[in-house]
């Protein structure tokens, strides 16, 4: 067993760019529902639509690079709206079918072979990435002794932790003006907020739409730091993932989801590496007749299955969240 | 004409076309290193599949018209096995004038197989004979086709969303590890079909009872004491959706990612009733979805177990004030309704194969069917699963001047988007009551 690999997968994931992703991806969930109580298990749907906002605009349109973000970012708000209209009127359970039935839509049309000519089919498209890679200032990469990054990867991670930094500090702020206060109220009581006056369907819509274009930019952090735009990433097991971060770290926390994402990318390299060496070699440490390397990469999504559970069953408020603050009773 | 290991058709007893004069009864499998074709007439998928007898095949060396190695006439089996020295390319090519009146073959028409033999004992080589042409077909028939499989998908459909909406109506959970429920009743026929050796039949019920007995333990280990602690149905979603996780991960590492069938019933032809054709496994199909739905409904309107579940659904606390025992009656509405999702499960594995993650794909298609009819609804979720299913058949099929609304590659996004605008403007379902939702 060789502890200083596992120590660098485990530490290169928890702060590289899978974390980051997942990060971005989280505070949105964290504004939904952390904040207001939306129950979105679409996200992966945001993520694809500002995935693909900017490498349809980039590649397929032939459109500049900053023009391409500003449409990724664009078509997220549209989404919110979209969805928002039908679905926000309706009861948790309710907006979650709908949510993840439309993320199914984006990822099954993004893939079809009809559509390949605009969204490159199952194979995705690539091409849109050459101005990000071009402003990268490093010339070489890092290496800190227990983890190690490539030169492309210190770039995405400089890049990904100051849009995770600023965007926490937009929630901070935003969570804590009378705006935000609305929000908290209507995840605790709808119909009180309702009654004082306020236009509950314009703050969810407003609250819908700002997690969104937080994973709109996961979506486009996250297919410019492997320059590539593949439809199956932005699947609905992707969303539950995000969920299990935020809800690691705490929801209704600003630090929560990022906290969250860094600890389940280290538990999960963690864990994949340790099990991979497990089971390797000659002369494994796992025999082969428990568990072969194939089955091994497969633990670590058992174990998150189990956390997930464990998790909202004793301590659903995560790491860092208050349980009176979380919107876990039906309503 | 399919030309195919001979194993594999061993099941088969198929009833050969009249031979030809000049065929031989039966052409002995050599033992050393040879080819071994098989003709079949498949018939375009209609019927069993037929052996072609009296077909000359010859075989040479390295290309057509080469060294020649040997040539032999089909046999009642439709089979030739000829002697090949050693390892190497090889060239079957058929005689395409010794085919019997009304077998054409097809792909192409092309009589001419290249095979690099590198085993020492069996190669095989396959011919495309009487395999249907997808163009030809006529829209009258594509969509009664495609209306008979909606119908059967429907169904199947119907089984999980009946166990669902049955879970919903008295708990309240809206269950996102549902599919996995369905997959456990695929693999369950796949281990005491495979494993045990049972019949398909039979491992099909066994099937059931395992996921009645999951179903139970699950409430007993998982849901009641969950229930009983006050966890919030958010909270229990969330429990739900990582439930789905572990489960498929589990599926996944006992039973491995690839796709594999049942031992019996896999590859069954067509008969033709009327309009529409229909394998016996599909008439089983339908038959045992109707009779478990019919016998399911009746039992709701009538004994006194389904009623108590009606009352509960309705309101727990009145019930449970009127001297219903609540938990006992959740706890049945958990065995019934993962037995029948375990028999959605088995009903695939029969109609496709065995996969693990089959239940996952089908879960918001399930989702969809029971929205559609009404969150909570018996009637609702079994009408709402059919409509489901015909959509999701028969979209493709439709084209409006040659533009296509919803291809093949993507056709469960038609029910999804169905989905989406009953929300908009029917969010309590064809049949569910308007109450508060929002």
């Amino acid at each position: 067993m060789d502890f200083g690999t596992l120590i660098d997968a485990a530490l290169s994931s928890a702060l590289g760019p899978q974390a980051i992703v997942f990060a971005l991806a989280a505070i949105g969930l964290n504004v939904h529902f952390g904040y207001t109580g939306l129950l979105n298990f679409g996200q992966a749907g945001f993520m694809a639509v500002g995935a693909f906002g900017l490498a349809v605009s980039v590649t397929t349109w032939d459109l500049p690079f900053w023009v391409g973000i500003a449409i990724a970012l664009l078509a997220t708000v549209v989404l919110a709206i979209i969805l928002g209209v039908p679905t926000l009127r309706l009861r948790a359970d309710y907006l979650a079918i709908a949510t993840i039935a439309t993320s199914e839509i984006l990822r099954l049309i993004f893939g079809s072979v009809e559509a390949k000519e605009t969204f490159g089919g199952s194979n995705g498209l690539t091409g849109f990435s050459t101005t990000y890679k071009d402003l990268n200032p490093y010339n070489s990469g890092l290496d800190l002794g227990v983890v190690s990054f490539s030169r492309n990867d210190l770039w995405s991670i400089t890049v990904g932790w100051s849009l995770v930094a600023i965007s926490c500090l937009i929630v901070w702020s935003l969570m804590r003006s009378p705006w935000g206060r609305v929000l908290r109220s209507i995840r605790e009581d709808e119909d009180a907020v309702r009654s004082l006056g306020k236009n509950v369907f314009a703050y969810k819509m407003q609250a819908l739409i700002l997690g969104g274009v937080f994973g709109g930019i996961a979506g486009i952090f996250h297919v410019l730091k492997q320059a590539s735009a593949v439809p199956t990433d932005f699947n609905t097991t992707f969303t539950f993932y995000a969920y299990a971060a935020l809800l690691v770290g705490g929801a209704a926390r600003v630090l929560g989801p990022v906290v969250g994402s860094i600890l389940f990318w280290f538990i999960i390299a963690g864990l994949g590496s340790f099990f991979s060496q497990a089971t390797s070699g000659t002369d494994p440490l796992i025999p082969a007749s428990i568990m072969t390397d194939t089955q091994a990469s497969l633990v670590r999504f058992i174990v998150l299955g189990l956390g997930l559970m464990l998790l909202m069953i004793f301590r659903p408020q995560g790491i860092f969240g208050d349980r009176r603050e979380i919107a876990i009773d039906g309503r | 004409m399919l030309l195919t290991p001979s194993s594999a058709m061993a099941q088969a007893t198929p009833t050969p076309t009249t031979p030809a004069a000049g065929t031989p009864a039966e052409n002995p499998l050599v033992d050393g290193q040879n080819i071994t074709v098989t003709l079949l007439d498949v018939k375009g998928g209609k019927g069993e599949p037929a052996p072609v007898p009296g077909v000359t095949l010859t075989v040479f060396k390295d290309k057509s018209g080469g060294e020649q190695i040997g040539t032999q006439v089909t046999d009642t089996k439709g089979r030739v096995s000829i002697p090949i020295p050693a390892n190497g390319v090889y060239v079957v090519t058929l005689d395409q004038d010794t085919l019997p009146e009304g077998v054409e073959l097809s792909g192409g028409a092309e009589n001419e197989k290249t095979i690099t033999a590198r085993i020492s004992g069996n190669n095989f080589a396959q011919f495309q004979i009487g395999a249907a042409v997808a163009e030809k077909v006529a829209f009258s028939e594509k969509l009664t086709n495609s209306v008979v499989s909606g119908l059967k998908f429907g169904l199947i459909i119907a089984l999980a969303a009946l166990g669902l909406s049955l879970i919903f109506g008295t708990t309240g959970l809206t269950n996102f590890a549902h599919g996995e429920l369905i997959t456990f009743g695929g693999i369950m026929t796949y281990v005491f079909n495979r494993g045990f050796g049972m019949s398909v039949i039979l491992a099909g019920v066994c099937a059931v009872i395992a996921g009645a007995i999951f179903g139970y333990a699950q409430d007993k280990i998982l849901w009641g004491p969950l229930r009983r602690r006050g966890t919030g149905l958010i909270a229990m979603m969330i429990v739900s959706i990582g439930f789905a996780l572990l489960l498929r991960s589990v599926f996944q590492y006992t039973f491995g990612g690839s796709t594999r069938t049942l031992s019996q019933y896999v590859a069954q032809g067509r008969d033709d009733y009327g309009p529409i054709s229909l394998s016996p496994k599909e008439i089983a199909i339908f038959v045992i979805a109707i009779v478990a739905i019919v016998i399911v409904c009746i039992a709701m309107m009538k004994t006194r177990l389904g009623k108590s579940m009606r009352a509960v659904s309705d309101n727990p606390d009145l019930s449970a004030s009127s001297g219903l025992r609540v938990d006992s009656v959740i706890t049945s509405v958990w065995v019934l309704g993962t037995a029948l999702t375990a028999l959605a499960g088995v009903l695939l594995a029969l109609n496709q194969q065995v996969n693990f993650q089959m239940g996952f794909k089908l879960l918001l298609l399930v989702f969809a069917g029971v929205t559609l009819g009404g969150l909570g609804t018996i009637w609702g979720a079994l009408a709402g699963s059919l409509i489901i299913g015909l959509l999701v058949e028969v979209a493709p099929v439709i084209s409006i001047g040659g533009y296509q609304p919803v291809p093949a590659s993507i056709k469960d996004v038609g029910a999804l988007v169905v989905l989406i605008l009953i929300l908009l403007v029917r969010p309590q379902g064809l049949l569910g009551r308007a109450q508060r939702i929002g």
